[in-house]
């Protein structure tokens, strides 16, 4: 009875309340910051690990089908039993979300690189080859440059997918902002909780994806005269 | 018991006792609710997704809706809108449940839907128009059959998808496999580590289980000529690639 007393000045239970991210901003924040920070790291280990790949599937075609068929299943391993795979083996720390995170968002980029690189046009390569470029020289200066749309597009699914995919990391402990959205939901169904949660993963990913888009096109004047 | 038994080891042990299966809330009532809830999802998906995504290809409006679904749903957290709908209209239960998962479900089956439509041979329209065929007509007769195996692609799109996030249904006590591994980790890794492990390798199987039984279905539905095209242009979940241009 008393915690009713004590919550009789609270207008309700709002949706949205700017008197709790007030009151709660350390919170807040510190949940954005491990959200973010996690998408960040995730997505830099999976590209660092899918550029590579991805450069293997297509120079060695009979490679293609492998590659792009094991992180295939890996990502239709449903992430809450990835998770629980790995959660035994690296505890209920922040890693066991990286590392499923990494796992996932593999596949987005490989399959966008591979078809980015793919796209090159053959004339095109038979020039650079003309020309006397090497298989590395031709790769840096003529085939990665034109799959930089694919590679794009790889990257801003993989970060805008790990964004909302972090918040599965709530059942270690370490769901950036899904804790919030979690903790609002057992915390009496705290509806600001939970929005503020909510509105700041969405507003998290647009942003990262925005600036995605922003890089690519400072990477790529020339897309900006063609077709878009 | 043994400490030093590997979790692995621990899973292969609780899969065996035959009380986990057949107890209440134990795997085999955990399957009942897991399978429910995903069918009811993707019926709620199709019911919704196909006869727009059919409509709005046969207009050939709207490409620009289904991108921006797919990529809306694409940012939302699936944790967001299970905790969300329960306190909307909805009411606690299993429906918010079942709405939160078919939102997940409406992108692939809306895109497919959209896109099996869009790809229709101009020259098999037009010459449905010069027999006289009304756009009803046209669209039933025409080009929903030579869309099906686009249906059944995003079918099995969904179907996957909606059976691995079904799993998150248990961080609002909502049922299923997935309640498995969340008691798991109620008991702390050392005691739980090998339910964890066991409601993972559920979870995933059935996924997994699931893939291959559609994939099969959707061999099945595609006429045997446009199989190894379409093999090769949309193994990889086409709705994704459709998702951003």
């Amino acid at each position: 009875m008393s915690f009713r007393l004590s919550y009789r000045a609270d207008p309700g239970n709002p949706w949205f309340s700017w008197q709790y991210v007030r009151d709660n901003s350390d919170t807040i924040l510190a949940a954005v910051r491990e959200h973010a920070s996690l998408t960040g790291r995730a997505v830099l280990i999976a590209a660092l690990v899918a550029l590579p790949l991805s450069v293997v599937a297509y120079w060695f075609r009979p490679l293609a089908g492998p590659i792009l068929g094991v992180t295939g299943v890996i990502y239709t391993i449903p992430s809450l039993a990835l998770f629980a795979f790995i959660a035994p083996y690296l505890g209920t720390g922040a890693t066991t979300v990286l590392v499923g995170l990494v796992l996932y968002a593999l596949l987005l980029i490989v399959r966008n690189v591979v078809a980015g690189l793919n796209q090159v046009p053959p004339e095109v390569s038979e020039a650079a080859e003309g020309m006397g470029y090497g298989r590395w020289g031709r790769l840096f200066r003529i085939d990665l440059p034109l799959a930089i749309p694919g590679i794009l597009t790889g990257l801003r699914l993989a970060t805008v997918s790990t964004v909302a995919l972090v918040t599965v990391g709530v059942l270690v402990g370490h769901g950036g902002l899904g804790q919030l959205i979690f903790a609002g939901f057992q915390n009496n169904l705290y509806k600001a909780e939970i929005m503020t949660g909510t509105v700041l993963c969405v507003a998290l990913a647009v942003l990262l994806d925005l600036l995605l888009v922003l890089v690519g096109r400072l990477i790529t004047p020339w897309a900006a005269r063609g077709a878009r | 018991m043994s400490a030093a038994a590997s979790p692995v080891h621990q899973a292969v042990l609780w899969l065996n006792d035959p009380l986990n299966w057949t107890n209440p809330g134990g795997i085999l009532d955990r399957l009942g609710e897991h399978l429910a809830i995903s069918a009811a999802a993707v019926a709620l998906g199709c019911l919704v997704a196909w006869p727009l995504g059919l409509w709005l290809g046969h207009t050939g409006r709207g490409g620009g809706l289904v991108v921006l679904v797919s990529n809306a749903t694409l940012a939302i957290p699936t944790l967001a809108l299970l905790t969300i709908l329960p306190l909307t209209f909805l009411g606690f239960g299993r429906t918010p449940v079942v709405v939160a998962l078919a939102v997940f479900a409406i992108p692939p089956l809306l895109a497919n839907a959209y896109l099996g439509v869009r790809q229709v041979d101009p020259e098999a329209r037009d010459a449905a128009r010069g027999m006289g065929l009304s756009g009803g007509q046209l669209l039933r007769r025409v080009e929903l059959p030579l869309a099906v195996p686009y249906l059944a692609a995003g079918f099995r799109t969904a179907a996957v998808q909606v059976i691995a996030t079904t799993a998150l249904a248990s961080f609002v006590n909502g049922g299923g496999l997935g309640e498995i591994i969340r008691t798991g980790f109620g008991l702390s890794i050392a005691a739980g580590g090998g339910q964890i492990v066991a409601g993972g390798l559920l979870v995933a199987g059935l996924a997994l289980l699931a893939e291959v039984l559609l994939s099969g279905l959707e061999r099945l539905v595609t006429p045997r000529p446009l199989r190894r095209v379409r093999q090769g242009a949309a193994r990889p979940r086409p709705a994704d690639a459709t998702g951003r241009a």
